[in-house]
């Protein structure tokens, strides 16, 4: 298949599961700073900025927010959630993510299916501009129901075939990487405190957790269950597996001797780098252990970029000069 | 009863003489009667209310901006206005306009081998080489270059329009990259959808058949020492108008749709740069303009095609269709010369009359020509479009005065017709339904061994009252085009007249001609496997007609 096309077809599968993972922490982040009154609004709402990526509001800076003096911008829930969720000019919003998740589809007309394109097509026309408070939990409601709706329409209708795996491979790998930031922001911020289960909820996890543990809440647990547990969709053991699995399903050959692919080596490491190690040893060094996760990640996504989707180089020739 | 055609003559520009009417023979009679052909449409719009045909041409649009069938207007996206109004074209004259279209796309085909081979049109004085020589579209670089089965012209959409008189004249030929072919698919898939009771007891032929007919053109040009060809249309990309047009022609032909970056030319092949390394190209369906195709030979700045696929194609390792240097065929001038390019090429008269035409640089047609300039619908020879063209009495003395000065500098650039007032058809707007100057441009494709025509069409409304441009570019609609089976069978099948009514059951109808995509796709992959080198045209009809005995039945 072209080189543009699959490089389509990975990032519908990945701005798909970042504007569903967006929702999915923005809806428990937001309920969090309704129910506990007395949380300081700015701070969990920078920490949340942080943790997306978004950049600052000030034109002037393209800073990310952890490197912004304390108190130098007060930022609220409206701010998150036009920078979060429907400002198309933020790369970190639900609105980018969909509309170019879109985009990407059109691409790739003629090889996804028709209901896909339809569903996104609409999906991106019917983000609103602007979302008054009330609305905000339905809003995000309904980015999930079309992002389910998508991927439903995928698993249903799509030919397991090259087109599948990269779209797999996306979506596999945009997970791992908003589990292991979402992970990472609980050491961050551990005077404001981002509860464990804030970030089960955010991951919609809660409830396979408390069937998992049987209720007993702490930290190490929670930790243990979001990286390690190789059942749970969401876990990064798991998603980097499936990652894994459909990199290895695009280039079968496995030989006799090392891992010649440089995406199967690096999601390789990480695999072992979580479940070769004690989980106190994961939790002591939590951040640094996470960054580590993401940045081998984007690390993969470039390596499959470099080997798949070779960007091509546009000779420009110039006419005759006499 | 509704109130649909309520005024339809109300407010209407009167000029003489007055456009003929498709649907009415008098337009201004009280009550209306139609004419014979339209009578089942007539009646069935007749019982709506205004509301409710609204209602469904909402459901229309709508329905085209989820899928995408939009084209930009402005940087915005909207959905290719669809009018409910059907235009019905009879057997009997279908016959004409096919002969006719058929003829044309003869003697165009003749006129490029002749042009960039041998020249013996100049040499028996019919076409002055001047003329060919000062062809924008005229590319020195394309002599020489034969797809391996002679065809220059895979895809042609010939313009028609009905004067005053209701006679078809040819208003102008497309043989470079003629567009709007998709729409007459879609449109017909969502009138059956949204309006079925319109298609009752009439028989319109399909349309669904185009793109297993353009595959067959395009396998039957490719290089001749390739047992399976790999046949991809190029793009320019996302922004162009007709994104749309290439995405679903692709979709149902099966093939990949490429844009220039995914080209490379090496070793005088062209290859397109996939996920398990370069795969070589045979056949190109190309969107792109001449100019634009190839760095090398055209435009040094474009992006769009591939350095090096011109020379690829002289070495005869891949097939550009439609061929480069078409365009000097539809140069609006070389056009005034068809009717005696068709008496010396084919020995037959012209079976479709053009519209009167000025050449500028006749002795004395020039001064004639200014002298009257306001009477008259001045065209640039190299456009298309609608681009550049000025209608006489619709102009401001300012236009006209300027346009004085540009023909008088370039008289070659230009030509000049008196101003045909376009047959219209009722079609929705503001106020109800009023008649619109509409055009037709039927579709054929040639495979060397048939010229095919697309029994139907895009026919084009200027939705502006009195405007007698319906260039979508200048915010034209489109109809649905119903072309009516013949009473009785044309060529023999040996089938029983009953049995053909009984595949022609009116629900069957509606169900084939709204086939969802998911079934055309799949039909697109039989069909792929059908047209092998060893099957002859007649056998591969055939098969496609078994094809669609079996999907009727299954629906």
């Amino acid at each position: 298949m072209l080189s543009r096309i699959a490089e389509s077809l990975f990032w519908i599968g990945r701005y798909l599961e970042r504007a569903d993972g967006t929702a999915r922490i923005l809806d428990a982040h937001l309920q969090l700073l309704l129910e506990d009154p007395w949380s300081d609004e700015s701070a969990a709402c920078r920490s949340l900025l942080a943790m997306m990526g978004a950049t600052s509001p000030e034109a002037a800076s393209d800073a990310p927010w952890e490197d912004l003096a304390e108190g130098a911008a007060s930022v609220d829930r409206g701010d998150v959630l036009r920078l979060l969720a429907v400002d198309r000019s933020q790369p970190a919003s639900i609105a980018f993510s969909l509309w170019s998740a879109r985009e990407n589809a059109r691409r790739a007309r003629e090889i996804v299916s028709s209901e896909l394109w339809e569903c996104l097509n609409t999906t991106a026309r019917g983000i609103p501009h602007r979302i008054s408070a009330e609305k905000v939990h339905e809003f995000l409601h309904w980015v999930r129901d079309r992002v389910a709706l998508a991927v439903g329409v995928n698993e249903s209708l799509m030919a397991r075939d090259e087109a599948w795996h990269f779209y797999r491979l996306g979506r596999s790998l945009e997970r791992a990487d908003t589990t292991a930031r979402l992970l990472a922001t609980r050491s961050l911020t551990q005077a404001t405190g981002v509860s464990w289960t804030t970030i089960l909820r955010s991951c919609s996890a809660y409830e396979a957790y408390l069937r998992t543990y049987r209720g007993v809440a702490s930290a190490r647990n929670a930790a243990e269950f979001l990286m390690l547990d190789r059942l749970f969709p969401r876990s990064i053991v798991y998603s980097v597996s499936r990652a894994l699995e459909a990199v290895h399903d695009l280039e079968p050959s496995t030989p006799r001797v090392g891992v010649p692919d440089r995406a199967v080596l690096l999601l390789g490491q990480v695999i072992s780098g979580l479940e070769y190690r004690s989980i106190g040893e994961i939790v002591d060094d939590l951040a640094s252990n996470m960054a580590a996760v993401q940045r081998a990640t984007s690390a993969t996504s470039e390596a499959i970029r470099s080997r798949y989707f070779p960007s091509n180089v546009l000779p420009m020739w110039v006419g005759e000069r006499s | 009863m509704g109130d649909l055609f309520d005024g339809y003559t109300a407010g209407r520009l009167q000029r003489s003489p007055r456009a003929w009417d498709e649907m009415f023979p008098d337009p201004s009679a009280e009550p209306l009667v139609p004419r014979e052909l339209y009578a089942d449409v007539y009646a069935a719009l007749a019982r709506m209310t205004q509301d409710e045909l609204r209602g469904r041409a909402e459901s229309l649009a709508r329905s085209y901006l989820a899928q995408g069938v939009t084209f930009d207007f402005a940087g915005e996206e909207r959905p290719f206005p669809l009018d409910a109004v059907p235009r019905v074209v009879d057997a009997a004259e279908w016959g004409v306009i096919e002969a006719g279209v058929k003829q044309r796309v003869r003697v165009l085909e003749a006129l490029l081998a002749d042009v960039y081979g041998r020249q013996t049109c100049v040499r028996d004085g019919v076409l002055p080489a001047s003329v060919i020589g000062s062809s924008t579209h005229f590319h020195r670089q394309a002599y020489g270059v034969r797809s391996p089965n002679g065809v220059r012209i895979q895809v042609a959409g010939i313009d028609l329009i009905r004067d005053e008189a209701g006679v078809m004249r040819v208003l102008e030929d497309n043989v470079r990259t003629p567009s709007g072919v998709s729409y007459v698919i879609s449109n017909r898939r969502v009138m059956a959808q949204t309006l079925p009771e319109l298609f009752t007891s009439m028989r319109v032929r399909p349309v669904g058949d185009y793109p297993y007919r353009l595959l067959g053109a395009l396998r039957a040009a490719a290089p001749t020492d390739v047992a399976d060809p790999t046949i991809v249309v190029l793009t320019p990309g996302v922004y162009n108008s007709a994104y749309y047009e290439h995405t679903l022609l692709a979709r149902l032909m099966g093939v990949e749709l490429v844009e220039g970056r995914d080209l490379f030319c090496a070793d005088g092949h062209v290859w397109m740069r996939t996920t398990s390394g370069p795969a070589r190209v045979d056949v190109i369906y190309r969107r792109v303009d001449d100019d634009y195709l190839d760095p090398l030979q055209f435009r040094a700045d474009s992006v769009l095609g591939a350095p090096g696929m011109l020379t690829a194609a002289r070495r005869g390792n891949v097939t550009i269709a439609n061929a480069v240097g078409n365009g000097v065929a539809d140069d609006k001038l070389v056009y005034t010369y068809l009717p005696d390019l068709i008496r010396y090429y084919l020995s037959e008269e012209p079976l479709l009359p053009n519209v009167d035409t000025w050449r500028l640089e006749d002795p004395g047609a020039l001064e004639e020509v200014l002298d009257r300039l306001d009477e008259l619908v001045v065209k640039p020879v190299d456009g298309s479009g609608g681009k550049g063209l000025v209608v006489g009495p619709d102009a401001s003395p300012h236009e006209l005065a300027e346009l004085r000065v540009r023909l008088a500098q370039e008289p070659r650039g230009w030509i000049a017709q008196p101003v045909v007032q376009l047959s219209t058809i009722p079609t929705l707007v503001e106020d109800g339904i009023r008649p619109r100057h509409s055009d037709l441009r039927p579709f054929a494709v040639n495979d060397g061994s048939d010229i095919w025509v697309l029994p139907g069409g895009l026919t084009r409304v200027a939705l502006p009252e009195g405007q007698l441009v319906v260039n979508s570019s200048r915010g034209g609609g489109s109809k649905d085009t119903w072309v009516l089976e013949p009473r009785e069978q044309p060529r023999g099948t040996g089938s029983p007249a009953s049995a053909v009514d009984e595949a022609h059951r009116v629900p069957d109808l509606v169900a084939a001609q709204s086939a969802p995509a998911a079934l055309s796709d799949q039909d697109a992959a039989e069909g792929a496997t059908v047209i092998g080198a060893v099957l002859g045209v007649s056998q591969y009809d055939q098969e496609r007609q078994q094809q669609q005995q079996r999907q009727r039945r299954r629906t």
